[in-house]
């Protein structure tokens, strides 16, 4: 789950690490009056869950309150990259001496965490990368003894400072790392973390991932998850199902049993020339309940024409598959054509009743995705 | 022969009680694993399929010679019972839920390297060396004995590869999931490290998806290592959208990074067929070996 960079910079402060003062605004006024209240030159950021969001003009600077007013109305009234605004985050503009990077993530192949410090900051992490990888430092973190106070001093003192300023750097690092673990984040990242021309360090911005398997850590935001966010409505009705949804933008409507055989799936369609409108994955036990489930989601998008099932029953048997699947379309009738494959555990049976209900069956995924394409055309 | 597990291994099921845990337990010795003691706290004393339960992995193994366990308790409480199992000596654990906290599994895989566990996913399908030891929840009847290691990141993938494997008369040494989260126990290096010291493994097939770069540096460990087994590969999601998680937690474009794109270049790079479908798998392999 991404937290909006008010959320993660209020926890950065609870955690002790300078940010710049402000407040959030919903309205015009509201950033007028903040503005006043902070009585200096402002910036205005637009609270949206995408990259990139200062090159797509969600970020704005005010001189004076009637200017923050103003900017506030524009940020508020406009989409940044297809997300509409609903809030921005108002702050005093800080006076940047030099911008570097600071973050903590999970190292996929090492199975630790990783500390991630840059004199080159601003840019995204992968920009930084490709672009100056002798500007990266890459601390992994020894998950039985984590991450110490010498860890943090090591790499400030890397980043080229020293003496107090190199203690208060090595500070900074160790509270985001705290707060990184005690939040499960996935990835939690200070960028840019700027020195000001007084000599502090200050996180103007930052960027917290939780780990979605660890969001019953963490009820008040899970909570929040459902108001607004990174989800559609119907991703997050799937997940209270059980059911992994994310909605593409085709129209042959895909359900499939397990991650990997579903995205599969997605791949074989495009390969024929096909738009898959969805990825659904009903998991494990394909009982009717969720079949019915998975079918109403799917079908709940107005672009589907065609749906395409792909059931490969291991420890499923087919045959309750098929059972599930007749279950359905007598609860919610099926309009759309429907290309159907199931193979495993009791094949014969299940192929046998869904033929006799009238629906076609096939055995193999490539085929019956072909199939799915040119039925698409048919229609 | 195989890797990790075969007929040497007996195995306790933790949450044998539960009724994933009892319904696979069934199956599992029905397929001739050797499936010595079960564990589920408060429950000791009672007998799920003719094996003895236990409170504790303690007594289990105070009663019993165990080497591995299989682990069927739910997310929420899977760290404790895999602490346990890593404490009392058991030198492979299956974790087979899904959800368990990346903070979790950190912890638990360290923990496991300072005890020379072997750890099988979070999130996996099991192991299976075919008829010699099943210890997960995949359907058995896929699988024949053969030269063909598999090593996957997804489930039913596995199933639909291996049962074109198997068609197309290809039996494998042994199969493996190393689990759908982003942090998992095995990566595909130190399985195919395993595959190239097994002599009944003469061909490996890898199957990758989006999300991570164990994958690329698979690919790079391929070409470095000279590797001396022929290897196929497929990867799944090639037209996932960046930004969302497809189905699994390790599976998502972040970025630029992670895309098959990527992985499929990388592939090729060192060498190793990839293949476009499912099924052409079987195809590339029996050409490999030479099989018609």
């Amino acid at each position: 789950m991404k937290l909006f960079e008010y959320e993660a910079k209020n926890i950065l402060s609870k955690y002790g690490v300078p940010v710049p003062r402000g407040e959030l605004a919903t309205s015009p006024e509201q950033a007028s009056e903040i503005a006043s209240k902070l009585n200096v030159s402002c910036v205005i950021k637009a609270q949206v869950l995408v990259a990139g969001r200062g090159k797509a003009g969600g970020i704005l600077f005010a001189e004076n309150p009637q200017e923050a007013k103003e900017k506030a109305e524009k940020l508020l009234n406009s989409e940044i990259k297809g997300i509409k605004v609903r809030s921005v985050w108002i702050e005093e503009k800080l006076s940047i001496k030099k911008e570097l990077y600071f973050g903590v993530t999970v190292d996929r192949f090492q199975r630790t965490y990783v500390a991630i410090a840059s004199s080159a900051g601003g840019m995204d992490i992968e920009e930084i990368a490709a672009k100056a990888p002798e500007k990266l430092i890459k601390f992994p973190i020894n998950p039985l003894e984590g991450f110490r106070t010498y860890h943090a001093t090591y790499m400030a003192k890397k980043l080229g400072y020293k003496g107090k300023q190199m203690l208060q750097l090595a500070s900074t690092f160790s509270k985001l790392y705290r707060a990184a673990m005690d939040y499960d984040a996935e990835l939690m990242e200070m960028n840019p973390l700027v020195e000001t021309v007084d000599g502090r360090f200050v996180a103007a911005d930052a960027r917290l991932i939780i780990d979605d398997n660890a969001l019953f850590r963490h009820p008040d935001y899970k909570a929040r998850l459902a108001e607004e966010g990174e989800f559609a409505p119907e991703e997050i009705e799937a997940r209270e199902k059980g059911l992994a949804y994310v909605k593409l933008d085709g129209n042959i409507g895909i359900i499939g049993n397990g991650a990997g055989l579903v995205m599969a799936t997605l791949d074989a369609i495009n390969s024929y020339g096909g738009k898959p409108a969805n990825f659904l994955d009903v998991g494990g036990g394909a009982s009717a309940d969720r079949i019915a489930a998975a079918l109403d989601i799917v079908l709940s998008n107005p672009n589907v024409k065609v749906v395409f099932m792909n059931i490969l029953g291991g420890i499923t048997r087919c045959d309750e598959v098929a059972r599930g699947i007749l279950e359905a379309k007598n609860r919610i009738g099926f309009t759309k054509p429907m290309i159907i494959r199931l193979v495993g555990t009791n094949e014969e049976e299940g192929r046998k009743i869904l033929t006799e209900a009238g629906i076609y069956v096939m055995n193999s995924m490539e085929e019956a995705a072909k199939k799915a394409v040119e039925v698409l055309h048919q229609t | 022969m195989g890797i990790i597990v075969g007929k040497e291994t007996k195995a306790i099921v933790q949450g044998i009680t539960g009724t994933q845990g009892s319904f696979h337990t069934r199956l599992m010795l029905e397929y001739g694993t050797k499936i010595v003691a079960g564990v589920t706290p408060g429950k000791g004393g009672m007998e799920v399929h003719g094996v003895p339960v236990y409170d504790t992995v303690k007594e289990a193994m105070e009663n019993h010679e165990a080497n591995a366990s299989i682990i069927f308790v739910p997310a929420r409480f899977a760290t404790e019972a895999v602490l346990e199992a890593i404490e009392n000596g058991l030198k492979t654990v299956v974790i087979i839920a899904e959800h368990i906290p990346v903070k979790d599994a950190i912890q638990i895989i360290a923990r496991a390297r300072e005890k020379g566990t072997t750890i099988i996913g979070p999130n996996t399908p099991g192991i299976i060396t075919p008829n010699e030891c099943k210890l997960g929840i995949m359907p058995a009847h896929i699988f024949k004995p053969g030269v063909v290691g598999i090593a996957s990141r997804s489930g039913t993938l596995t199933y639909e590869i291996a049962a074109g494997l198997t068609n197309a008369g290809l039996g494998q040494s042994t199969c493996l999931g190393l689990g759908g989260d982003p942090v998992v126990g095995l990566n595909f290096i130190e399985v195919m490290e395993m595959f190239r010291k097994d002599e009944a493994t003469k061909a490996v097939v890898l199957i990758g998806e989006i999300g991570g770069n164990l994958e690329e540096l698979a690919a790079e460990y391929i070409s470095r290592t000279n590797y001396p087994k022929p290897v196929v590969a497929f990867v799944a999601g090639r037209t996932a959208p960046p930004g969302k998680r497809m189905g699994h937690a390790g599976a998502i474009i972040m970025g630029r990074a992670g895309t098959a794109q990527s992985k499929i270049e990388a592939f090729q790079k060192a060498g190793v067929a990839v293949a476009e479908k499912p099924r052409e798998v079987a195809k590339i392999l029996a050409e490999k070996l030479n099989i018609k």
